[in-house]
């Protein structure tokens, strides 16, 4: 069963992946971008991080691409009759590129490049689901969030308030 | 979970990264290579996760950040997106070529 929707999901977001750089129009782009990431969020479940599931579910498909969408609808962009597609010569260096990256990294992986414990058959003990065991899914995180990466956490305040700033700034009327 | 779905998991996410890098380079309407970006950050959200299963919570907590990055990255992105719209009437990546040599 893990196996079955493993490949379900992988399949789901890496197929509406491609549909999102191929659609002409940008609010289906957006939507099949929201399938991927559903789909992702479904993956993060299988790999035992609910508390990432639930914030991919809210925050990424809930309110960014609401944002996305808002801003598509906003500048009129709904109905792209003529396509956005560069030409020939950018689809076949988009095409190599793609190509050579996706070969490259599945050769990290494959070929043990990457440090993948126990992808030669040993067996090492499981990090995940004793921390979930004992704090929960939610408290897995937050433990060494709010121990170990304090500071980073503040600092990300900080950013997020210079981004509101920031864009209100951008985005109004008058020329700042 | 075993470690050959590990592995499945982060060829997905390669494969997703590629296809946030061809989006990029194919299309020119800014909102879509803004939404291949965003295709590329959650391809390494999934890298993350699929190796916070073998290494530690460390990983989760590392997706957070790029979640706020993300979210950060959004906003500012989106809101240079409309000021453009209104100075040149398009979101064609083409036609901004006002610092371009």
């Amino acid at each position: 069963m893990t196996e079955f929707l493993f490949f379900l999901f992988s399949a789901t977001a890496v197929l509406s992946a491609v549909l999102v750089i191929t659609r002409r129009n940008p609010v289906s782009a957006v939507m099949f971008l929201i399938v991927t990431l559903f789909s992702l969020a479904g993956l993060f479940v299988l790999l035992e991080a609910h508390f990432l599931a639930a914030v991919q579910v809210i925050v990424y498909a809930g309110a960014i691409m609401v944002l996305f969408l808002f801003v598509v609808m906003l500048l009129n962009l709904g109905h792209a009759a003529a396509g956005d597609f560069r030409g020939a010569f950018a689809r076949m260096l988009a095409g190599a590129f793609g190509l050579a990256l996706a070969g490259f990294t599945a050769w990290m992986v494959m070929g043990g490049q990457a440090p993948v414990p126990g992808a030669g058959g040993a067996r090492v003990a499981d990090p995940i689901l004793p921390l979930l065991e004992e704090h929960g899914a939610v408290g897995a995180v937050a433990v060494p969030l709010f121990h170990d990466y304090l500071v980073p956490f503040e600092v990300t305040s900080i950013l997020l308030l210079v981004a509101i700033v920031g864009a209100i700034v951008l985005a109004r009327k008058e020329a700042p | 979970m075993s470690p050959v779905l590990i592995q499945i998991a982060l060829l997905v996410s390669a494969a997703l990264f590629a296809i946030g890098v061809v989006g990029v380079i194919l299309r020119r309407n800014a909102i879509v290579i803004f939404l291949c970006v965003e295709l590329m950050l959650n391809a390494v959200n999934l890298s993350f996760v699929a190796f916070s299963r073998l290494l530690g919570i460390d990983g989760q907590v590392a997706v957070f950040f790029v979640m706020a990055v993300a979210a950060a990255e959004a906003a500012v992105g989106l809101a240079i997106i409309i000021a453009i719209f209104r100075h040149y009437e398009d979101v064609d990546v083409e036609r901004f070529d006002l610092l371009k040599w």
